[in-house]
């Protein structure tokens, strides 16, 4: 069985950080949080990070995996080579609260401000008839609230205030497909410095969205519509 | 009433725990050692059982489960998918159990009604085509993590405290009588001691650990399983194989995922379970069997956890024949007063269990506050940050 070397952001707040490097024994079909509990089960039980569901829906374990962002549970070791080093760091952008945890309230109060819905209208098997009893097709939405969006976004290390490409994806879920949220309000949240215009266009979430939400487009789309809103306010008299 | 619980695990049962005690007016704290549902709550398959899978072999786990989905659906209705489930016969064996379970979900009250082979193939056309009959069942599928946090975020509302990352390393007597945790918070080091007036032990698979550190036994025994989820989004309903429950027998849908599941076998350790490879390589062959195919939009993650089984004597070592139902042990019958276990059971039937638990801890202070988790709507899962 191969040996993965592992390096660790350890550390706690208060103190600077330090990279520590474990040896673990693992199947190349493991994955990363493997590799990481097992750590923490054999190796070091003060080793801080979070995970629920190993399987990429509740977005728990988001860190940096050699720079870049990732979700531990569907990182394959096979992607490494038992020769090199592994190294795992915390998202950035959120307050660190030690080694691999960061507290991810902040994002979860912005979502809670938009009130984006996790349960939508099913596209993917809309073209099947209905089971008997069903009276809508309904799934949850891609988002998983991870944060890896919020690490990676360029801007979000310029401003703090950014509403940042999660917020603003689920923004534009919800003017799409609104369930009772209030489309005026939402508008407005978006068209601010700090919403929707001040996105760079990096594209850096859509490269790291592990669950198919593409926030880069829907900021596009987002921005259109707020240009479309103004023009007919401005051809309607400013009402 | 200021009486003060301490529950021991954030997964399902402490959560529902915790908000059923909040709700009857106790003061709560509740102690997780990690992240909630970082142990087997969080790894679960995601299906709200309708009790189908129960009802030939374990039919009072089937009745709890069916009573419990309806309430899910009543108490968070914005986090289920609710798209129902089917149960197929791939073979002449699965189809001579067919009566045996239409009857049986009749008799726990599992509305279930076959449907043909055609409307089957209509509703989910990426299932094999060569099945001999489909039976529809109210199935659903949530999402653990939210589902935990749910419980807890409405606890939190009515003014119970979490802390996680918050490990108990050891239980404070009055003598005989439990009057609180020691507790080590993990991000300082630091140690206290949390006194309660009863501590209510609800660590899944580790219940066994925690009941050991207060002198006293719980015959949980941790049973794993093993699921493997794909890139792709095959069914839409949740589809189960028409027999006796066995490994490899039911892929839930989720998001644009689908995961297959399970297998069973006694651990010791709960902590880090190594997945064996001929389980991952069963598993794949099963479900192709149901999806043709299923593997190709690509695997996307494969994991193991233990179910916190109830132990009986006399029951084979892969654990398929233990019920699925819960159990609630008052410790007192072990000569340890102010100490309560509640284990076994399913995420399906979390709030199930916590109403026992706490008749329990309300009987023990000799208490008589009415139980309402069936009726108040929770909130939602981020209000518990």
């Amino acid at each position: 069985m191969p040996t993965w070397q592992l390096r660790l952001l350890r550390g706690r707040p208060g103190s600077s950080p330090r990279l520590e490097t474990y040896r673990v024994e693992l199947p190349a079909e493991a994955y990363l949080i493997d590799a990481v509990e097992k750590i923490w089960a054999e190796q070091d039980r003060s080793l801080l990070f979070r995970h629920a569901c190993h399987h990429a829906s509740c977005g728990a374990c988001g860190v940096r995996v050699n720079g870049r962002e990732r979700l531990m549970c569907i990182t394959p070791l096979r992607e490494f080579s038992p020769d090199g080093v592994i190294q795992v760091e915390p998202l950035r952008h959120f307050p660190w609260l030690g080694d691999l945890l960061v507290d991810v309230s902040p994002m979860m109060r912005r979502m809670a401000e938009v009130g984006f819905a996790i349960i939508r209208r099913d596209e993917l098997t809309a073209d099947r008839p209905l089971p008997e009893g069903i009276e809508q097709i309904t799934r949850f939405e891609d988002c998983i609230e991870c944060g890896l969006c919020l690490s990676a976004c360029p801007v979000m290390a310029a401003d703090e205030a950014y509403l940042g490409p999660a917020t603003l994806a689920a923004i534009e879920r919800m003017l799409a497909e609104p369930r009772g949220g209030d489309t005026a309000r939402l508008l407005t949240l978006a068209d601010d410095p700090h919403g929707a215009w001040r996105c760079h266009s990096a594209m850096e979430c859509t490269a790291v969205c592990p669950s198919n939400v593409d926030p880069a487009s829907a900021i596009g789309r987002l921005r259109r519509r707020l240009i479309v809103e103004k023009l007919r306010r401005w051809i309607g008299g400013g009402r | 009433m200021s009486y003060h619980v301490v529950v021991i695990g954030a997964g399902s049962t402490g959560a529902a725990v915790a908000h059923d005690l909040a709700l009857r007016g106790f003061r709560v704290t509740v102690v997780e050692r990690g992240e909630v549902a970082s142990g087997t709550s969080g790894r679960n398959h995601c299906l709200l059982h309708s009790g189908g899978r129960y009802a030939m072999r374990d039919p009072e786990s089937a009745r709890e489960c069916i009573e419990e989905n309806m309430i899910l659906r009543r108490i968070m209705p914005e986090a289920l998918e609710l798209n129902d489930g089917l149960f197929v016969a791939l073979d002449e064996q699965d189809l001579s159990f067919k009566e045996r379970f239409l009857a049986a979900c009749e008799e726990c009250g599992i509305p279930a009604r076959e449907i043909p082979v055609k409307q089957a193939l209509a509703l989910e056309p990426h299932l094999n085509p060569h099945i001999l009959a489909a039976v529809q069942v109210p199935d659903g599928v949530f999402e653990p993590f939210r589902f935990c946090l749910s419980f807890l975020a409405t606890a939190k509302h009515n003014g119970a405290t979490v802390l996680t990352y918050t490990e108990v390393v050891d239980f404070v007597f009055q003598g005989r009588t439990v009057v609180g945790v020691r507790v080590r918070d993990r991000r300082t080091g630091e140690e206290r001691v949390i006194g309660g007036d009863i501590v209510v032990n609800a660590a899944g698979p580790w219940s066994g650990k925690i009941a050991a550190m207060a002198g006293v036994d719980v015959p949980v025994v941790p049973t794993a399983g093993v699921m493997i989820s794909v890139g792709r989004r095959w069914n839409r309903m949740v589809i189960n194989r028409l027999n006796m429950p066995g490994d490899g027998d039911i892929i839930v849908p989720q998001r644009r995922t689908a995961i297959i599941g399970t297998t069973s076998w006694r651990v010791e350790d709960p902590d880090f379970i190594p997945i064996p490879e001929d389980h991952v390589r069963l598993l794949l062959d099963r479900a192709e069997r149901f999806i043709p195919g299923y593997t190709r939009g690509g695997i996307r993650g494969v994991f193991a956890v233990a179910r916190p089984l109830v132990g009986r004597r006399g029951v084979a070592a892969d654990g398929r024949e233990l019920s699925r139902t819960f159990e609630c042990f008052d410790h007192a019958v072990d000569g340890v007063e102010g100490f309560v276990t509640i284990t076994g059971g399913k995420m399906t039937t979390a709030r199930a269990m916590a109403e026992k638990a706490v008749d329990v801890v309300c009987a023990k202070l000799g208490l008589e506050i009415p139980c309402r988790t069936r009726e108040v709507p929770l909130l939602s899962y981020r209000a518990f940050f």
